[in-house]
């Protein structure tokens, strides 16, 4: 039986040595949801994003994925990690990386000539393919970004977990980024953790906000009261959102 | 040199043949997990589990004379030992909450002290440096078949997985989302380690073994930006130093072991300045 939520948490408690870090959250994400996670640093966002992917387990309450544990969902997840924890001297292509995105079909691990044609689509729709054979530490930061998420595409994911890509990309990156979102967004749902909230008010659905505890907003009505659970503070809000009338609303 | 090879030929020199054998034949493995271990950073961790070595050797010389078990020689000690060291650093590496290069010092030493409250144990005098430092004239035909056997594990297991440690070894986390038991695949990185640093203890010892695991896949890495293409040179950058300190050591009467090293330091140093070097001559 299938979902109508690619992710649904159930009173999800987690805590490490230094305290509690989700108190009691519940959650829901609809299929084919842009949905940003977006709080302060230490607020809970990756360890929302680990307890996801199945990485963590929570102290209390229940995590499902597609319908199912995150273990059981796993091969159906796409992850993007942020690349800064990459070996940045490690010796692999552009290719080796994104082929690493079709592991876990067999017992030794060998690429098949499908899973070849597959990354090269998912290099091609990251707009990557002229960098195939590259090294993958010759790329800019984007470019690496880009490639994490080919390799992420690559299974053919149901839903895409993307963590900070925006950090470190110039503005021209992250716009390209975003429009390969959108429209992949048309196939799959989108989680992406994310610091940049003015940004993202422009393509993304609903904001999931985390610090300790969890709302959910729709876009629409992001306003100063949003600011404020986010932060915890009043804060000024720059809009930048003009263009979303040439463009058209995202919104619910 | 040209004595080198007529003493290669040589009825009365098999150890020398013999030796020569060994090193070529065990570059293949240390080329191979060499890479693994320079591009995986875990050096620190094979030269914990090659110094443990030594106490397998002190627990197999104490079997062999004191328990009269003959049939234990010290490389199978070391094998056993080196295993047992590697599984320790994995599952402390991985899952102990304790401060994990402290607990790496700690196995290098404890293992090295173990071989020798052992040896202590046992009657008789031993060559402790042989062991430690390498001694090419006690190898025989039967370590050719050894390293040979050894050979062939590590390289079968080493190829046939090689999508899965490259992925563990590039970003462990990824590899576990994709279903590879990255936890598992590391402990077998180690054990290969464990497996490889044995080959050639008899040539140049466990305390200097760690370099000829780490000096070729860095020279290599400075020529080649692919994992494949990075083996395939280690290997062959391994077997030129191996060959080449046989021959020097020989030919001017000095220990095979130190030579060998000092060759392998030499030429990595060297490759780094030319690089220097030619960067410098580039952007002036």
């Amino acid at each position: 039986m299938k979902s109508d939520h690619a992710v649904v948490l159930k009173d999800v408690s987690f805590s490490y040595n230094r305290g509690l870090v989700l108190d009691n959250v519940s959650l829901r994400v609809k299929n084919k949801d842009f949905a940003t996670i977006v709080g302060p640093n230490g607020g809970g966002k990756t360890t929302l994003l680990k307890l996801l992917l199945g990485l963590l387990k929570p102290d209390s309450g229940t995590v499902e994925i597609l319908g199912r544990s995150p273990e059981k969902s796993r091969l159906k997840l796409g992850y993007m990690p942020q690349y800064s924890h990459l070996d940045m001297q490690f010796p692999v292509t552009v290719m080796d990386v994104a082929l690493m995105g079709r592991l876990g079909s067999n017992f030794w691990g060998r690429y098949s000539k499908q899973d070849r044609i597959e990354a090269e689509k998912a290099l091609e729709e990251v707009d990557l393919k002229e960098h195939t054979n590259n090294h993958f530490s010759q790329l800019s930061g984007g470019q690496k970004q880009r490639v994490l998420i080919a390799r992420a595409l690559c299974s053919d994911p149901e839903l895409l977990l993307l963590d900070e890509p925006t950090s470190n990309v110039d503005q021209e990156s992250e716009l390209a980024l975003f429009s390969i979102l959108k429209e992949l967004n048309h196939r799959m749902t989108i989680l992406l953790v994310s610091h940049d909230l003015g940004f993202t008010s422009q393509v993304v659905k609903s904001v999931i906000c985390v610090n300790r505890k969890i709302k959910i907003h729709p876009t629409t009505t992001m306003d100063g009261t949003l600011i404020k659970d986010i932060y915890g503070g009043d804060l000024k809000m720059i809009r930048h959102d003009h263009r979303c009338t040439e463009e058209g609303h995202y919104h619910d | 040199m040209i004595d080198f090879f007529h003493a290669l030929a040589d009825p009365d020199l098999a150890f020398l043949r013999n030796a020569f054998i060994v090193g070529i034949f065990a570059s293949i493995s240390f080329g191979v997990i060499g890479t693994y271990v320079v591009t995986k950073r875990i050096s620190y961790l094979a030269g914990a589990i090659s110094h443990s070595a030594f106490g397998g050797i002190g627990a197999a010389l104490y079997l062999n004379t004191v328990l009269g078990l003959s049939f234990i020689q010290p490389i199978h000690g070391a094998i056993v030992s080196a295993l047992g060291a590697a599984v320790i650093t994995g599952l402390v590496s991985l899952y102990a909450k304790e401060r994990e290069d402290t607990v790496i010092g700690a196995i290098w030493a404890v293992g090295m002290a173990a071989g020798l409250l052992f040896i202590d144990l046992t009657p008789g005098y031993f060559e402790i440096s042989s062991f430690l430092f390498g001694d090419i004239l006690l190898i025989s035909s039967h370590d050719i078949t050894m390293v040979i056997c050894l050979d062939t594990v590590i390289l079968l297991t080493s190829v046939l997985f090689f999508n899965k440690l490259l992925a563990v070894c590039f970003d462990d986390e990824y590899a576990t989302l994709r279903g590879v038991n990255a936890s598992r695949y590391y402990i077998l990185l180690l054990c290969l380690t464990a497996l490889t640093v044995v080959l050639l203890v008899r040539i140049v010892g466990i305390v200097m073994v760690i370099a000829l695991l780490t000096l070729p896949p860095a020279v290599a890495g400075k020529f080649t930006s692919s994992m494949g293409k990075m083996m395939v040179l280690s290997v062959f950058f391994c077997m030129v130093f191996n060959g080449i300190g046989l021959g020097v050591s020989y030919s001017m009467g000095l220990s095979t072991g130190p030579v060998i090293i000092v060759i392998a330091g030499v030429t990595y140093l060297g490759v780094i300045s030319l690089k220097r070097i030619k960067a410098l001559v580039k952007s002036s």
